[in-house]
């Protein structure tokens, strides 16, 4: 059974006014549990929009969102429940801290839950973990922390509420490119451990086809794709159309195809890559530099 | 939602109250304004908020808005038409122990209740139709003479348009932060009082760290655009006073020459 569904959703922007604006229209997805889905998307496509809904921060115009099966909306007053099962980090969450400690604003997602104070405690240690945040860092204040530091820290205080699923809006914009892997990887590696499901939003497709699963693609408001990765990627072109474009190892590989080379067209990493080439370029004896 | 708000918010559309020069449109609203209040009879006070439904009706913007705009200030608007009420003097229509309601009071109520709905809607033509831009544009300029009075003028326009521009700007940031913070299980919606306070630390501290890194941002980049005040500095858009603004002009001396002739020749309604 999918643990998280849309069925027609639709959420408009100011209606009524002359601002108005749809950002989601007719989106009906279905996404398994355990799951590690990419969600990508031109700017405005509606991602960030759609990505709202699931977690019941913004109530769809139209349509459903269904977690484990119940539509989230059916009790109103229970949404701060979905949100705990849901957990939603934003892009740039450095923002959102506020508390005198780093331990401190980890544990206030827990503490929102309903959680003793030792609980709450042993939970913000674990996400701290996860997210790579070194243990002298939990007792300083937030805003003492390097970027990036606050930007763990603002992931662990999600991850600490254990939700059942992660979803990230851009976790590595604006990273440095070793804090982007580091942080990629652990969050691959939370996924692994916890056997959650994950969502995650991002510009880079080289991030994405690294890690999703499937990928969702938004356009215009539109679902145009819910598909495995190398699938997706293989439909360069249509990809093009809407601003997005494939990884670029991808799109080498694709160019090589073009030229007669014997390649898969949904290759996704450089490493992938190599394997391919070299048996091929020595086959044909040439010598390895050409490579 | 933030969003919600309408008040002193700019809707962009084509119309002739769009297009008049802001300088004209700040003058004309004190004008209406002053007309409303100084109206002393019916005929007078039908002419004036005919002139303010004439702006409504030329700006193209839907009447929706407009009632949206009346609505924070319904309370104020009632409460003080009830208050006016039991004020009047003259002879009482009813009476009930010392509460009387007189003719006088009647309609000293609904004057005063139409002063204050025609004085939000006229506002609100102004801010409609006038980007934030526009409006400080017009400010500085008519505020000059001051200057020489050694009034710092530009400084003033320049922190209003700062201000101004910020508004939606930081609307936006709380929104995003009390998004994060309900993500995280913040109730924002229940509880007392004092637990709605608690429950606002959250947003207001990473608002206020936002709001200090946003300004020393701005000055940062204001500073390396070499910017040193309102001396010497031109404007990108120069206002211009064209024929519509003359059009309108004239319209408003008609309407003050047929107020003045109504509020003196004929009797007044109400007694001050």
């Amino acid at each position: 059974m999918p643990i998280i569904e849309t069925k027609n959703l639709t959420y408009i922007y100011g209606q009524g006014t002359p601002f108005e604006k749809v950002a989601v229209e007719g989106v009906s997805l279905s996404v398994e549990k355990g799951e590690f889905i990419g969600v990508i998307g031109h700017t405005g496509s509606g991602k960030s929009t759609l990505i709202q809904t699931l977690n019941g921060l913004i109530r769809p115009t139209s349509g459903q969102v269904l977690l484990d099966g119940r539509d989230i909306w059916q009790e109103p007053k229970k949404i701060r429940s979905v949100r705990f099962r849901v957990g939603m980090v934003f892009q740039y969450p450095e923002y959102q801290l506020f508390e005198e400690t780093v331990i401190k604003d980890i544990m206030f997602g827990p503490k929102n839950m309903g959680l003793s104070e030792g609980e709450a405690r042993e939970r913000a240690y674990e996400a701290a973990r996860f997210t790579g945040l070194k243990e002298e860092l939990l007792t300083k204040s937030p805003f003492e922390l390097s970027g990036g530091e606050k930007r763990r820290a603002a992931i662990a205080g999600v991850i600490a509420m254990d939700p059942e699923v992660l979803i990230l809006d851009e976790p590595t914009a604006g990273l440095d490119p070793r804090g982007r892997d580091v942080l990629l990887a652990q969050i691959g590696q939370y996924h692994c451990e916890r056997g959650n499901t994950v969502l995650l939003v991002s510009h880079s497709m080289e991030d994405i086809g690294r890690t999703a699963d499937r990928l969702l693609v938004m356009s215009g408001g539109h679902e145009q794709y819910l598909a495995p990765t190398k699938e997706v990627f293989s439909h360069g072109e249509e990809l093009e159309g809407m601003g997005l474009r494939v990884p670029q190892i991808t799109k080498i590989m694709q160019e090589l195809i073009k030229l007669g080379v014997p390649a898969d067209p949904s290759t996704l990493t450089v490493d992938r890559a190599v394997k391919q080439l070299i048996p091929y370029f020595k086959s044909r004896g040439g010598d390895k530099n050409a490579v | 939602m933030l969003s919600d708000i309408t008040l002193g918010q700019y809707f962009p559309a084509k119309s002739i109250m769009h297009r008049a020069d802001p300088r004209l449109k700040i003058c004309l609203t004190v004008f209406s304004i002053v007309l409303i209040f100084s109206a002393g009879n019916f005929f007078s006070l039908a002419l004036a908020v005919g002139y303010i439904i004439l702006g409504m009706a030329l700006s193209k913007i839907p009447l929706k808005l407009y009632l949206k705009s009346l609505k924070p200030i319904l309370f104020i608007i009632i409460f003080t038409a009830v208050l006016n009420i039991f004020y009047g003097t003259g002879d009482p229509i009813w009476q009930w122990g010392f509460i009387k309601i007189t003719r006088n009071g009647l309609l000293n109520s609904l004057f005063v209740s139409v002063r204050i709905i025609t004085l939000i809607l006229a506002s609100s033509v102004l801010t409609f139709t006038t980007s934030p831009t526009q409006l400080t544009d017009a400010i500085e300029r008519l505020l000059k003479p001051l200057a020489k009075l050694k009034v710092p003028v530009h400084e003033f326009a320049m922190m209003m348009t700062i201000a101004l521009r910020f508004v939606p700007l930081l609307l936006e940031e709380t929104d995003k932060i009390m998004s994060a913070q309900k993500a995280r299980g913040a109730d924002m919606e229940s509880g007392g009082i004092v637990q709605r306070i608690k429950a606002l630390v959250p947003v207001l501290i990473p608002l206020f760290v936002s709001a200090f890194r946003r300004a020393f941002d701005l000055a940062t980049a204001m500073e390396s655009r070499c910017y040193n005040g309102g001396e010497g500095r031109t404007k990108m858009k120069q206002l211009h006073f064209g024929a519509v603004d003359w059009m309108v002009l004239l319209s408003a001396i008609l309407v003050l020459g047929a107020f003045m002739a109504l509020n003196i020749v004929l009797p007044p309604s109400i007694v001050r």
